[in-house]
């Protein structure tokens, strides 16, 4: 089923009698009927034909070119090298090679890091604020607050936070808790990982949260009350009760934060005002860095072009094996 | 199902480390934003030592916020409609008709939103300022080619959000129209989208987000003219001067109206993110 490389769900959704918004869609009949879906359809389309699709098949094509700056203005002029520009950007034993391995290594530690931290501060609250008391419309509010946020504003102000002098953090490290002597920087040296990774974590759990949320909605509270009375206790129940009946919105949120974290051009950018420094060289920032700074556009793509075959196959082998590991245990 | 003692207390630990967590930040934001400059430029305070409303009128000068805010709001607000407009279409076809090629198009919609922006940068930057030099129609660093740019971005995700809210709505109205003699888009107008209205507005405040807080595409695309907020606040900051109070001031009043749309639509969020196919 082709629908199913993207939403492993979708067939699970499909079939449910008895209730009238389910029934199959009615097939249109004579040709102007057939004609009005895709006329409905022409402007989605068109924009994704323009914005995505050619676009990508282009920067397949400049991956090809010898793209330097004599040739920006007017690409026809640019000469066609082959592969020339991947030999070049992915031979390990060269600088650059060196460079974008390094690259490549950061983003993935940082975005397993960061995916899990999200994931478990989001499935905490979720489950916290799964029964009503006094108080939980406000804190869910609350804690959304940072996902609401544009992500240049929640970034400068962690900015702000982070600064050697002027700083929050060093302020109580140093000066309140006097936990270190001397005052670290957080935005350049090794700490710039670790400040990258807590802004990513507190901007990202939100989204977790929100869709844990989601899917705890629709675990029937008769499932508790009989592993209740079957003495189950909390661990129990998580194990048992919830973390399976979320595992469909579990295998969705996990793929979806893996590919926005590793993708995460906004937080590194913002943070490091462009410049980031080289334990937090995430590959967006590196690739948009070496493609702007020595306007060689061939190479850049040439980059652009592996990362999204690598995700390709991150993502294809994730769903596969998912979904392998659902059909043995249905 | 009663609580126990070691959950209560659970519970408690959790939800005060997540709101400390949360909160400190946001606290920074605002009471920052009450500094004068000196409190911004020595060591950090927890409370303004002279609370002051300046940065918020100073702000206005130090960089040309107004102008990006009115690019902001524009690109934003213009992007977001027509977004809807077209998810709209898109999801009442994709909802309500079979036909050939119904699943290549989710699928690929969808997955273009998971493909790295920097791989769609490089080739629109060089069509945009190529195709100027070729017709004269300006998409580099003007308004129009950030519009057209960002409804495309939110687009994939308005779509699938709809056609969930879609599904929700029982076929049975739309024979019952069609007996009436209503046409596809009398349906559409008239039965679905009466109906669909918290989505639709959910989805509208989806788009104008996502277009209200892009950088990357806001950092290669613009110029002068054209800048938004995204690039705009770090002007801020590359002075000779750091106004942290300013910037603080300023972020917040750029965060205040989407903070709230989000907030008080939260609740369909949720909604469409359990009829969409994440549930």
């Amino acid at each position: 089923m082709a629908t199913s490389t993207t939403a492993p769900d979708a067939d699970r959704r499909e079939p449910r009698a008895g209730s009238p918004a389910r029934e199959a869609p009615r097939r249109p009949r004579g040709p102007r009927r057939s004609l009005l879906p895709y006329l409905l359809l022409a402007p989605a389309i068109v924009l994704e034909l323009a914005i995505h699709v050619i676009p990508m098949v282009v920067g397949v094509w400049m991956s090809l070119l010898e793209l330097t700056q004599f040739h920006i203005r007017d690409w026809s002029t640019a000469p066609f090298v082959g592969l020339e520009n991947y030999r070049a950007t992915l031979d390990l034993n060269s600088a650059a090679g060196k460079e974008l391995l390094h690259s490549f290594w950061v983003t993935l530690v940082y975005s397993v890091l960061s995916v899990g931290f999200a994931w478990l501060l989001g499935i905490s609250a979720a489950v916290v604020l799964q029964r009503p008391f006094r108080g939980r419309a406000i804190l869910r509010a609350l804690f959304l607050t940072p996902y609401a946020l544009p992500v240049y504003t929640a970034v400068i102000t962690w900015s702000f936070l982070l600064q050697r002098d002027t700083g929050l953090v060093n302020h109580v490290l140093v000066d309140q808790l006097g936990l270190l002597n001397d005052r670290p920087f957080w935005l350049i040296g090794d700490n710039s990982f670790w400040s990258l990774l807590v802004v990513s974590v507190w901007r990202n759990w939100p989204f977790a949260f929100l869709c844990l949320m989601a899917g705890l909605q629709n675990v029937p509270g008769e499932l508790y009350e009989a592993a209740a009375i079957d003495g189950a206790g909390f661990w129990r129940r998580l194990r048992s009760v919830t973390l399976p009946m979320l595992r469909p919105v579990n295998l969705v949120l996990l793929l979806v934060l893996f590919l926005w974290t590793f993708n995460d051009f906004n937080t590194p950018y913002v943070l490091f005002g462009g410049s980031a420094p080289e334990q937090a060289d995430l590959i967006s920032i590196h690739i948009y860095r070496s493609s702007f700074k020595t306007w060689d556009f061939g190479s850049g793509s040439a980059m652009s072009v592996a990362l999204l075959l690598f995700l390709l196959v991150v993502s294809a082998a994730y769903l596969l094996i998912t979904n392998r590991r659902r059909d043995d245990h249905a | 199902m009663r609580e126990t003692a070691g959950e209560r207390w659970g519970r408690r630990i959790v939800l005060t480390l997540l709101t400390l967590f949360v909160v400190i930040p946001l606290y920074v934001m605002v009471t920052s934003a009450a500094k004068p400059l000196q409190d911004v430029q020595n060591g950090f305070t927890w409370w303004p030592s002279r609370p002051t409303l300046q940065p918020f009128v100073d702000m206005w000068s130090t960089v040309p916020l107004a102008r990006y805010l009115v690019n902001s709001l524009v690109v934003s607000s213009v992007a977001a409609v027509c977004s809807v407009a077209v998810a709209i279409f898109a999801a009442f076809a994709v909802s309500r008709y079979r036909f050939r090629g119904r699943g290549v198009f989710s699928v690929t919609v969808l997955s273009t939103q998971m493909f790295p922006g920097i791989l769609f940068l490089l080739p629109l930057f060089l069509i945009y300022v190529n195709l100027g030099n070729a017709t004269g129609i300006e998409l580099y660093a003007s308004r129009t080619g950030l519009v057209i740019t960002y409804l495309t971005f939110s687009l994939p995700f308005s779509i699938w959000m709809l056609v969930g809210y879609f599904d929700s709505i029982p076929r049975g109205l739309d024979e019952a129209a069609q007996v009436d003699g209503a046409g596809p888009l009398r349906i559409l107008f008239r039965v679905i989208l009466p109906a669909a209205v918290p989505g639709v507005v959910a989805v509208t405040v989806y788009a104008f987000m996502t277009a209200w807080g892009e950088v990357l595409f806001a950092s290669v695309m613009t110029d002068e003219g054209s800048r938004t907020l995204a690039v705009g606040l770090q002007g801020y900051s590359t002075q000779f001067n750091v106004y942290w109070n300013q910037i603080m001031a300023a972020s917040l009043v750029v965060s205040i109206p989407v903070v709230a749309g989000f907030l008080a639509l939260q609740r369909y969020f949720v909604a469409g993110l359990t009829a969409g196919a994440v549930k």
